[in-house]
């Protein structure tokens, strides 16, 4: 059993909150973004965020330090949009290897010093794998309801790339999160499979779901418990939902499919939902409130936090995640 | 084992048999193989949505044909139900005998699908490559009993096939037993074959020995085959079935490829029939087959074929079209228009001829009230056609055209988007050989203008929905005077009244204005306005009219008395907030809702109103039973359902909706106070009845329904809008076709959508969102009858009637960013099928009138809304007393 199956049995997990809005603060100019390397870069590479693990690291390095320190388990390396499809938009698909491989090592660093720290709480690197900007099963264009932008083999060459580097990199675990068009996401799973036996390795998978707004289903148009169904043929660390609604709004599809599933459950909700400008403005207690409801209800593993949330506001699920027992990963089999 | 569609389909011990839908088979439906070839996916998708609405809880697709590209067709065919959530809710099963099909196929799903099938006909490796594949794809199997040897056809091959290939499948492929279903080969009886005999008992047999013995499998089969030798004869073949699967069912086949269409009730077979046949499914007899073929020839079936009654297309020519046109039918016209065009000496001829003689029976049925509007404007539909096609002919003549009788320019003003009535007039005259002249909705002033000189038009036509168009028809009355115009004008729409006209409209105008409010009127009017010889005497008849009104009216309108705003606040209705149940919203903030399937919005549907936009009166569903208009209500229902679920499979119209729930507290009397986490995101200004009324009796104001501010307690409000996108270019794609019956129904449906699309929201919000009501129980008919706790009012309508305050709720809610519906200057929702309001959830909040409001109010209105007041003055005038 490795580690991260053991922790998980003791106590619910903490998994860090947003790195975009950290990376906001530093207010990174296009200059920034390219660094010595990069600085004859054809075309604008500013809003790049995973780039910043080459041209940036210590800014990296830094947020995932925080994150740990106020209490996080897990943090995610800045992959985000590490495939060849995402970075078609900076034209850096080559880069993808390095990106994921360097993010990976970074992440691991930072986890070593802490675990060293506190040998009583391992830390762990989750390699995060996006949903990249195409979807599988839907059409961009209305007029042609039948047309696809990305086809699944595609997206798998591109998701094995990733999963390879990452691995590579060292990460403990992957994270495929945000997802929501399914057949992305049973791509990724496809690669994830293909590298597990080429290397004969085991690696630990979350994965993460989208539930898009208040009608219940994913972009794609899944029910919460359709979309659990989709994805279990894998046997995986966990499955939840993250990002679109805050912790308040995921509740009901937490609860949908907690009772229906043998893997663990995460969540890591925004900040509430944007404003008028477009920010996330629900406060650290107000979140804590929020996700110490569904802690009370026993439905969770692994809690964190997306869009918005900050290390204050990780600090304080964690002084609540303390304060409960992790969700018991047994079921009732349904036939 | 569990599947999946865009939802759920769990089997477990307690779930009843699963039908599969088999008619998108290339193999088994001749129709489905002749679309696919030829490509028309369309009408493809239509047989498999007909399979799911028909009950199909999953659907078998195959596409192994030698004249088509079978992947290619998979891939296509897939992708394109993707895109249909009525179709693609439930499981997909990939069927075919080509590999790279199956793993084309699974590539495109992202539900879990079943596979069908694999088998261990080419071996183990095949076999366990296959399952291994399938596996990390994540969907179930059917195995066929297959092996190297052969299809399994007795009992013990059966048996000998599943058990190996579960222990294959198990132990060396870790294939989770749950999603293993087998096919155990059903084959025909009573074939006449000594070796066919036990085939259906065998199939029953083994499967029960599957059921016990290999744990967490299905077993599933396509039936029809077992009744094969039976073909022709479907009373026999149908009872078959049923017999079949009773007892396959019993021995635990728990899935299956059953035409519902082709299964008789078990309980409703006649008894002999049943002895015969189960003597032959369960091999009870060695003579069975013979006697049930014996008897099978006794209970042939003979279906009668209900014929359409074409006897018209006997009689002669005229009374062929003048038929079609009364009748509203478009399915010959053209064959003959065609025959009239060549026995006419000009085509011009067919216009004025035959085709005017058929419009003025319907002229004559209409004004009799012997036919209704909805067939006047199927009436139409079949002469625009008519005309349409003649047309080419006359140009090519250059024959002078028709000469019309008159030339009508139809607006809807400025700033209104709401235009099914002003189309319905439009094709009414139109019927009646009037040139229209139709400028569409949002006209500006100086266009009706413009257009009426350029045009020569010999009347004008304005319609509005909302209040601030009555102020768009005062300033065109004005301009027409300013600009010395002489012809007739002509009001209608909702909101349009005989008093408003001629208080207001009349007023500013010397020529004749008249409010014409229902379509087979105006008829009539526009006759007598444009008859030359009558029209002097009929303009100064209803001047007469309309001033002798007006002064009634006004006289009328002084005897109320009002009283001022200070005491009416003093009058406020008063709720006991220390004891007032206010329940905090489970979620408060802002929440869209995109991708609502107008199916969940069908059953909300009120269609009292549809029947009134056709000028058909009555309740629903009475009406359809009504001595006058029944008959034409329900053709014009049934016309409606028809397109509803043609909008519903196509997906023709789009619901998008939104909503907020907010902390909020009244302030000041008559203002809510919307806030966010303490902090103020918004005010809602609401007006207060001032009408004097007896002891006892508050004066409202919304604001009463909120706990004020120096209450202490915490309350909450909220604001929503909801819109149908789409029906603009669905009416247009009709009309272009020269269709306005289904244009006019497109709108008159969107409208009914947008308003059962407000009610399940704010259902939704009352049970769930909110929750303030979690455990109603209502039933459609009390909803219309608004029996449910809270209300919604609506800015605009009578509670209150100030359409600036939509500003506010779009503000608040960032609509347009968001959901995309637009404010017109005159603050109409586009598009037009649209609703927005507030939620109010205090149970003693209920709906009212505001009524008058006088001079002191309307000053302290503009002054907390930040406005001059005559900005107010313009918005509010309707409820403003003494004016």
């Amino acid at each position: 059993m490795s580690n991260i199956h053991k922790a998980l049995k003791e106590r619910i997990l903490v998994l860090d909150g947003a790195m975009g809005t950290m990376l906001q603060a530093y207010k990174f100019t296009e200059d920034d973004f390219r660094g010595e390397r990069f600085k004859d870069y054809p075309i604008p590479l500013q809003g790049n965020n995973d780039l910043l693990s080459i041209t940036q690291p210590e800014a990296i390095k830094a947020i995932h330090g925080k994150y740990f320190a106020a209490g996080a388990d897990i943090v995610e390396t800045n992959t985000f949009s590490g495939t060849t499809i995402a970075m078609a938009d900076y034209q850096m698909e080559d880069l993808v290897y390095e990106l994921n491989y360097e993010s990976a090592k970074i992440a691991k660093e930072v986890a070593h010093e802490f675990t060293a720290k506190e040998p009583h709480k391992p830390r762990f690197v989750g390699g995060s794998i996006g949903p990249t900007n195409r979807t599988a099963s839907m059409s961009p264009d209305v007029n042609d309801p039948g047309y696809r932008a990305v086809t699944f083999d595609e997206l798998r060459i591109a998701y094995k790339q990733q999963v390879e580097a990452l691995v590579d990199g060292g990460v403990d675990l992957l994270l495929v999160e945000t997802v929501f068009d399914t057949l992305n996401a049973k791509a990724a799973l496809f690669a994830i499979e293909q590298v597990k036996e080429e290397r004969n390795i085991d690696i630990p998978i979350m994965l993460s779901g989208t539930i898009t707004d208040a009608s219940g289903r994913t972009l794609s148009g899944q029910t919460a418990e359709a979309f659990l169904i989709s994805v279990s043929h894998i046997p995986l660390l966990s499955i939840g939902f993250n990002c679109a609604l805050g912790a308040n709004l995921l509740q009901p599809h937490l609860e949908a499919i907690a009772n229906k599933t043998d893997f663990a459950i995460s969540a890591h909700p925004n900040a509430g939902l944007p404003n008028a400008f477009g920010e996330y403005d629900e406060s650290p207690e107000e979140m804590g409130e929020q996700i110490e409801e569904y802690l009370k209800k026993n439905l969770i593993n692994i809690i964190g936090g997306c869009c918005g949330t900050s290390p204050d506001h990780i600090r304080v699920i964690a002084e609540i995640a303390a304060k409960y027992k992790p969700r018991k990963i047994a079921v009732e089999a349904e036939l | 084992m569990k599947l999946s569609g865009l939802e759920p389909l769990v089997l477990n011990e307690n779930s009843n048999f699963i039908n599969v839908g088999e008619r998108t088979n290339v193999a088994g439906s001749r129709k489905f193989l002749r679309l696919i070839k030829e490509e028309q996916f369309d009408e493809a998708l239509d047989i498999a949505r007909h399979q799911v609405d028909g009950g199909a809880q999953i659907i078998d697709i195959n596409m192994d044909d030698g004249l088509i590209d079978g992947k290619e067709a998979m891939v296509r065919f897939l992708n394109l139900i993707a895109a249909e959530p009525d179709i693609c809710r439930v499981p997909i099963m990939i069927d075919s005998s080509k590999w790279d099909i199956i793993e084309a196929g699974l590539q495109v799903v992202q539900g879990k699908c079943v596979v069908n099938s694999i088998s261990l006909k080419e071996g183990e490796e095949k076999f366990i490559w296959e399952a291994t594949q399938i596996k990390r794809y994540g969907a179930a199997v059917i195995v066929m009993a297959f092996d190297e040897v052969g299809q399994a056809d007795n009992y013990e091959r059966r048996i000998e096939i599943a058990q190996r290939s579960y222990d294959i499948l198990v132990n060396k492929v870790g294939f989770p037993s749950e999603d293993i279903i087998f096919d155990l080969n059903i084959f025909p009886v009573a074939t006449g074959m000594e070796e066919h005999r036990k085939n259906a008992i065998d199939f029953i047999e083994a499967t029960r020995w599957v059921r016990e013995n290999l744990e967490n499998v299905s077993v599933s089969g396509g039936v029809s085959n077992v009744s094969f030798s039976f073909r022709g004869n479907n009373i026999v073949r149908e009872a078959m079935h049923s017999v079949f699967l009773y007892y396959a069912i019993q021995a635990g086949m728990n899935m299956g490829i059953v035409n519902p269409a082709m299964l008789e009730v078990y309980d409703d077979i006649p008894k002999d029939l049943l002895e015969h046949i189960e003597d032959v499914i369960l091999d009870r007899r060695d003579d069975a087959t013979e006697r049930l073929l014996e008897f099978a020839e006794t209970v042939k079936g003979t279906k009668v074929e209900k014929a359409l009654d074409l006897s018209w297309r006997e009689m002669p020519l005229q009374d062929r079209i003048t038929h079609a046109l009364v009748k509203g039918i478009d399915a010959f016209i053209l064959e003959d228009i065609e025959q009239a065009r060549q026995e006419a000496e000009k085509p011009i001829d067919v216009i004025e001829g035959h085709l005017m003689i058929g419009m003025n029976v319907v002229g004559d049925l209409f004004g009799a009230g012997k036919m209704f509007l909805p067939q006047v404007v199927k009436s139409a539909r079949v002469m625009k056609k008519a005309v349409a096609y003649l047309n080419p002919f006359i140009e090519a003549e250059k024959s002078d055209k028709s000469e019309p009788v008159g030339k009508i320019l139809m607006a809807t003003v400025k700033g209104d988007v709401h235009d099914i009535g002003k189309n319905i007039v439009s094709v009414v005259l139109a019927c009646n050989n009037y040139e229209i002249v139709d400028l569409g909705v949002m006209v500006p002033p100086e266009k009706i203008i413009e257009t009426a000189i350029s045009e020569r038009v010999d009347a004008i036509g304005l319609s509005g929905l909302i209040t601030p168009s009555l102020d768009e028809m005062v300033y065109l009355a004005k301009e027409m005077q300013r600009q010395n115009f002489e012809v007739p004008l002509l009001i209608g729409g909702a909101t349009t009244s005989k008093a408003h006209t001629a208080v207001k409209i009349d007023t500013q105008y010397d020529n004749a204005v008249v409010h014409v409010n229902d379509a087979s009127r105006a008829v009539t009017v526009v006759g007598d306005l444009l008859n030359k010889k009558t029209a002097h005497e009929y303009v100064a008849k209803l001047k007469k009219d309309y001033d002798e009104f007006r002064s009634k009216f006004l006289k009328r309108g002084k005897e109320k008395s009002y009283i001022s705003i200070r005491e009416a606040r003093q009058r406020k209705y008063s709720i006991d907030w220390e004891t007032s149940e206010i329940v905090k919203p489970k979620e408060l903030g802002v929440q869209m809702l995109k991708q609502l399937s107008l199916k969940e919005l069908e059953p909300f549907i009120d269609w009292s109103p549809f029947f009134r936009s056709w000028d058909l009166h009555g309740k629903f569903p009475d009406i359809l039973n009504d001595d006058v208009v029944g008959e034409q209500a329900t053709q014009l229902y049934e016309d409606a359902k028809a397109m509803v679920q043609d909008i519903i499979a196509k997906q023709l119209l789009k619901p998008k909706g939104i909503f907020g729930l907010f902390e909020a507290n009244s302030i000041n009397d008559d203002d809510i106070l919307v806030q966010k986490k303490g902090k103020e995101v918004a005010v809602f200004r609401t007006l207060r009845q001032q009408l004097k009324k007896r002891e006892g009796v508050p004066n409202h104001a919304l604001a009463d329904f909120i706990a004020p501010k120096d209450s202490g307690k915490t309350d909450y409000i909220g604001a929503f809008c909801v819109a149908i996108f789409g029906a603009q270019e669905l009416a247009e794609s009709y009309k272009e076709k020269h269709d306005d019956y289904n244009a006019i129904m497109t709108q008159a449906i969107a409208d009914r959508f947008a308003e059962a699309f407000a009610e399940y929201l704010h259902k939704q919000v009352r049970v769930k969102h909110w929750g303030y009501a979690a455990n109603e129980d209502l039933s459609n008919d009390d909803l219309i009858k608004e029996s449910y706790k809270g209300i919604r009012p609506a800015p605009g309508y009578p509670a209150c009637p100030d359409h600036l305050e939509k500003e506010t709720i779009w503000e608040l809610l960032d609509i347009e960013k968001i959901i995309g519906v637009k404010l017109t200057e005159s603050l109409a929702m586009w598009p037009a099928a649209a609703v927005s309001g507030y939620y109010f959830a205090n149970p003693e909040a209920k709906y009212f009138g505001l009524g008058k409001i006088t001079d002191d109010q309307l000053t302290d209105y503009a002054n907390r809304k930040g406005i001059d007041k005559d900005q107010a003055r313009k918005w509010l005038h309707a409820n403003i007393a003494d004016e």
